[in-house]
């Protein structure tokens, strides 16, 4: 069983090892640079669906099969679902789990779902009430424009510092199996951050400083400097937020520009369409699944940080007024080291 | 020349919409409502009116158009029938322009569904 490192992080025993992985993408997100990593793609946006949640709901489902697939297992096989979504009462995943049929842990982290759920994934493993749990996530740019701002039929146009919600979705399978695998090492879970910035067209700036309060706290609970990490890789904190994250953190000492990524700004390259880049719990489950362990398990990376990056709030608050609480959870991936 | 005028006074209320979508963090709803009441005020002091004679359609089918022609239904409405003219005249002046949108718009969410941009 895994003990306590530090103020907060959790170091695992037996850390639990990553089988398999999936990314489901849409259209916009396979015309991006890493438009060739992800494992299945779709031209049009309701996928041959009826709505767009119909669609959101495929896309969830595909990861979470092609997942358990690619780990050579059977969904029988498969202890706990964790998995969460962007969507009202998360239905995506509930939906999900109804057909999967594998008992259902839900989420709601907003786009730190991916790391929140490999946290509490790693956890059960390691802590032995698990053998395989699939971590599940997905974000429709379509669903999230009706949750959080306007149904696309009101055709209300972007703001300059606004991202764009991914179509994308992702599974991780975490095991306790032994073998030469990606895994999970460590993780510390993130405190609520709010910097009191209430324009939620403007995410990025909002989590920027609860990725650079959960970074800098892994770092110094592990006690390593960033560069002990290939790649300290954030969520969706766009070109914006990015810039802020480097910028709190050199304020407090650490620079992290020399090993910092963002899967929102990676996903669409320099699409202008797409403002400060891409967002949605999709957005770092894709590029995790698509490039990070990929290139991990070719042995380009051996040590990274996964980070992804939530803001807290409803459309309800923020339309009262509410600042936006957000939230980092750090996940340390590292390659063949519990054989 | 009219066509020039009126694509100058409907070009530079567009403008004042864009501006406020990009540098405040007012919601569209706000803005939409902003505008047609900002049409309504400013026809009841008589700044409006001058728009409309220079920039015709380009100062009436923006949304402060709208608000023109509700204080203009009012403005008849009391000449008409007193007091409770202010209350009707204003839907009976905008009668056809709501009419219209709720028939287009019914006829046009029958024929397209809604597609994320290409």
């Amino acid at each position: 069983m895994g003990a306590r490192v530090g103020e907060k992080t959790v170091r695992f025993d037996m850390p639990p090892n990553i089988l398999g992985f999936s990314s489901v993408v849409g259209k916009d997100e396979k015309n991006g640079p890493y438009g060739a990593c992800f494992d299945i793609t779709f031209e049009d946006s309701l996928w041959g669906e009826k709505t767009y949640e119909l669609a959101e709901r495929k896309m969830q489902l595909k990861a979470v099969e092609t997942a358990i697939e690619k780990s050579g297992l059977k969904a029988g096989d498969i202890h706990i679902l964790i998995g969460g979504d962007l969507l009202n009462q998360i239905i995506s995943s509930g939906f999900v789990a109804r057909q999967m049929g594998i008992p259902f842990i839900g989420l709601y982290g907003a786009c730190s779902t991916m790391s929140e759920s490999l946290l509490i994934g790693a956890m059960s493993v390691d802590g032995g009430f698990a053998e395989h749990v699939v971590c599940a996530t997905s974000s429709h740019f379509a669903t999230a424009e009706r949750q959080f701002r306007n149904p696309l039929e009101l055709g209300t146009p972007k703001t300059p510092t606004a991202q764009n919600t991914a179509t994308a979705a992702g599974a991780v399978v975490l095991s306790a199996q032994r073998g030469q695998y990606p895994s999970v090492i460590s993780a510390t879970p993130g405190r609520v951050v709010d910097f009191g910035i209430n324009d939620v067209n403007n995410m990025g700036a909002a989590m920027a400083p609860a990725a650079a309060e959960t970074i800098i706290t892994h770092l110094e609970d592990i006690g390593q400097r960033p560069e002990y990490y290939d790649a300290i890789i954030t969520g969706d904190l766009g070109i914006f937020g990015s810039k802020l994250l480097i910028k709190y953190a050199s304020e407090l000492g650490w620079d992290l520009s020399g090993v910092h990524r963002d899967c929102g700004m990676m996903l669409y390259g320099d699409n202008e369409k797409m403002h400060c880049g891409g967002s949605g719990c999709g957005c770092s489950a894709s590029m995790l699944n698509g490039f990070f362990l990929p290139e991990m398990i070719k042995g380009n990376f051996k040590r990274i940080l996964f980070v992804a990056t939530g803001a807290l709030h409803s459309p309800t608050s923020a339309l009262q007024g509410e600042t936006i609480p957000c939230i980092a959870h750090a996940i340390a991936i590292e390659m063949g080291c519990s054989i | 020349m009219n066509y020039l005028w009126d694509f100058i006074i409907g070009g530079l209320i567009c403008l004042v919409g864009q501006i406020l979508l990009s540098k405040t963090s007012m919601t569209p709803a706000r803005i939409l409502v902003l505008f047609v009441t900002a049409g309504v005020v400013l026809t009841a002091l008589g700044l409006y009116e001058p728009l409309v004679k220079l920039g015709g359609a380009g100062a009436q089918v923006p949304l402060t158009g709208f608000g023109y022609a509700l204080a203009k239904g009012a403005f008849k409405g009391v000449n008409e029938s007193g007091l409770l003219g202010a209350l009707s005249g204003g839907v009976k002046g905008t009668a056809a322009g709501i009419a219209a949108a709720v028939i287009f718009g019914y006829l046009i969410a029958l024929i397209f569904t809604p597609k994320t941009k290409k």
